[in-house]
């Protein structure tokens, strides 16, 4: 049976070559797509990933409310929690890092120029964040960004270049692209300042002058709400004002040391923390350890509410892009199943209309209308079985091709350039299921056609001109 | 006891609005190991009355009995189970199946009774041999001239041993020549297989070869007591 639809699919080779091509073109523009959208996921993963961890523990709410209130929605003794999921024998195997991060509101200002300017603090333990963002399971062609923060110097910070422009230290920083203000509207911000946050800003600057004063770069002077809302002051030697990709973000970023951002908040004696990053090898693991961790919170760490957050709910922008992504491949499948289902609809229709008497023949041999059926359909099914198998072999060949030529992109809500890689080497589920979406819609489009010559009449069939 | 018993066949074809009475009240015994001749201008009914014996078309009244099995009683797939077992057709245009070579167009019939391969293999053999086309075997239709062809499907409608086998005017697409020893060789082959043979045909030379003429025109039969029916 299949040998018989093979030399009917030959006979009328430039057919069958045709239809073909249509269905590798089909494949090939799906699995491009399809290609390129993985490493979309995949260098937004390890973005994400590289700068949240697959999973924040938190304590309860603070996803909510926290940022309005660091204080109250802080971690207590993280260092055991830190050490307690590091030893955990579930857990261990699966880790990469642990770092804590305390993230709270602040106002960093330029005092001498009278300006000042909302940021985002990340009070962070620099060499953890930096492990954290070598993550590239993907073994992505990429380089990550490394916090710019010498570990043991306390009061160094880095920023966004929007924060840099809006507090105007482009100049020290030796940013380009960056507009200076008209110097009337810098007098006016000057002279809106309260006095006592400027006497406050004075004491610090002149405790921290020593240390500081033979290094290069700028100087910023950090002013937070400490425990009970008193307002405290923290001076920052910046070395570098980075960009993270997203205007927005870059208008708000201040990175520094842990240790002296919970001297800001909490005074000396403060130990706290607004969350643990925890970074897994493999993101495959995140549901064995989001279980696990919950187990935890449930059992061990009572004394506290705590509740784990994946970077996917940390970052709703991944499931929008992925998201978008997803909803295109879709539409171009089911695009291209519609042309393979019209292609080879119209191929097999021609194909029993032009063997009408042969049809007729092999009824009158003694070929039930089910053989018929099979005939035509197995017709349809080795038709999509050749596209689906040229059509991967094609995208395959094409994807590496792309590969090497090494295009590069800036995708959105992204801080590294990603060179446009099509991921299909490997990607064995994609490639077989696209396979057999085309497969079983080549067969299905097969179907009606053989259907209409299995009913036919033998009489009509045979004398059929 | 009779191989096949035609009894009061009719059958009205629609063309567009009219209606075209192609077999009315046909009634005919057919003999077993016999050579039957059905002869009649064209338009007379000898296709469809072929068609009928051959289970391919179905009477608008009668019926056909083919070793006491009814025809009409069967269902679509039974008949054509019934076809592939015991009627062997031999077409006037050849009909072979393109894409097969001259053995496997033969071994058709017996992949559809499913006759074990070895077996298979030997009976095609002997029928190609038969014909004379032991030697083409791997040939492809359009490799065969058209007297080669039709010794193919000659072998094909005999391969399978049936009990009836007809051929619907098998020389009409022949040069006489050709059709002489077309004719020639389907009369030896009916004697050795002792199959009975129904043939339509207004060639002479058929006619002449006949055990038993059937005269048809205008879709009634003509000569209702032929002269084999009496011995
Ligand atoms: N399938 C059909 N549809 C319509 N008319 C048909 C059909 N088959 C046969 N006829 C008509 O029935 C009559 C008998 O045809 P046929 O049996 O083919 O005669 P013959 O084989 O003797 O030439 C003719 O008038 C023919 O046109
Ligand atoms: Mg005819």
């Amino acid at each position: 049976m299949i040998a018989l639809a093979l030399r009917n699919l030959w006979r009328n080779q430039r057919r069958s070559a045709t239809t073909l091509l249509a269905m590798m073109i089909g494949m090939l523009s799906i699995l491009l797509f399809g290609g390129y959208s993985r490493t979309v996921y995949y260098g937004l993963e390890t973005d994400f990933v590289g700068r949240s961890g697959h999973l924040q523990l938190q304590r309860k709410d603070y996803f909510w409310f926290g940022s309005g209130d660091p204080q109250g929605y802080s971690l207590q003794n993280y260092t055991e929690l830190v050490t307690e999921i590091q030893q955990d024998p579930v857990l261990a195997p699966l880790l990469r890092v642990v770092t804590p991060v305390l993230q709270f509101g602040g106002i960093a200002g330029n005092f001498d120029a009278g300006l000042s300017k909302l940021v985002i603090v990340q009070g962070v333990d620099v060499e953890g964040q930096n492990q954290l963002r070598q993550w590239n399971d993907y073994q992505l062609a990429i380089t990550p960004e490394l916090l710019s923060i010498d570990p043991a110097a306390p009061d160094q910070a880095e920023i966004g270049i929007g924060v840099a422009r809006m507090l105007q230290l482009c100049t020290q920083l030796a940013l380009k692209d960056c507009p200076q203000a008209e110097a009337g509207s810098a007098a006016i911000d000057a002279g809106t300042l309260s006095a006592d946050i400027t006497a406050l800003a004075a004491t610090t600057a002149q405790q921290s002058s020593q240390t500081s004063r033979d290094q290069t770069g700028a100087r910023l002077e950090l002013l937070a709400a400490s425990t009970g809302g008193a307002p405290n002051v923290s001076r920052l030697q910046i070395n570098r004002a980075v960009t993270t990709g997203a205007k927005e973000l870059d208008e708000v970023y201040l990175a520094m040391q842990l240790k002296q951002a919970q001297t800001l908040l909490y005074g000396e004696a403060g130990q706290r923390v607004t969350a643990l990053q925890i970074q897994l090898q493999h993101s495959a693991d995140l549901e064995l350890a989001r279980t696990r961790l919950q187990h935890l919170i449930d059992s061990r760490w009572q004394q506290q509410p705590l509740e784990v957050h994946d970077f996917q709910t940390l970052n709703p922008a991944f499931g929008q892009i992925t998201g978008m992504f997803s909803a295109i491949f879709g539409f171009i499948t089911i695009l291209i199943s519609a042309i393979v289902l019209f292609t080879v609809g119209n191929t097999m229709s021609m194909a029993v209309l032009e063997r009408t008497v042969e049809i007729g023949t092999l009824r009158t041999l003694g070929l039930r209308r089910s053989g018929i059926r099979r005939l035509f359909v197995s017709e349809g099914l080795l038709l999509g079985l050749t596209g689906a198998v040229l059509g991967t072999l094609l995208a395959l060949l094409l994807a590496s091709l792309i590969n090497q030529a090494g295009f590069a992109w800036l995708p959105p809500g992204s801080s590294n350039p990603v060179p446009i890689t099509i991921r299909l080497w490997g990607e064995h589920q994609m490639l077989l299921s696209i396979s057999l979406t085309v497969v079983l819609v080549a067969t299905l489009s097969a179907w009606w056609p053989a259907r209409r010559a299995a009913q036919q009449d033998v009489v009509d069939a045979l004398r059929y001109v | 006891m009779s191989l096949a018993q035609l009894q009061h066949l009719s059958k009205t074809y629609a063309l567009g609005q009219l209606r075209v009475q192609a077999l009315t009240d046909v009634s005919l015994q057919l003999q077993p190991a016999c050579f039957t001749v059905l002869s009649g201008p064209s338009g007379s009914g000898k296709t469809t009355l072929l068609n009928l014996i051959a289970g391919i078309d179905r009477p608008d009244q009668g019926d056909v009995r083919i070793a006491g099995q009814s025809l009409q009683q069967l269902s679509d797939n039974a008949l054509t189970d019934f076809r592939a077992r015991h009627i062997g057709y031999i077409f006037q245009n050849f009909n072979l199946l393109p894409v097969l070579s001259a053995f496997e167009n033969v071994e058709y019939p017996l992949r559809l009774n499913r006759t074990p391969a070895a077996q298979r293999r030997k009976k095609v053999q002997e029928l190609l041999d038969a014909v004379g086309l032991a030697d083409k075997s791997n040939h492809r239709p359009n490799q065969l001239s058209g007297g080669q062809r039709q010794r193919v499907a000659i072998a094909r409608a005999l391969v399978h041993q049936p009990l009836l086998v007809l051929a619907d005017e098998p020389t009409a697409n022949l040069d006489s020549q050709t059709g002489a020893q077309i004719i020639l060789l389907m009369r030896e082959l009916q004697r050795q297989q002792k199959t009975a043979f129904v043939f339509s045909s207004h060639d002479p030379q058929v006619i002449a070869s006949a055990d038993h003429l059937v005269l048809l025109k205008d879709g009634h039969l003509q000569s209702p007591q032929p002269l084999q029916e009496a011995v």
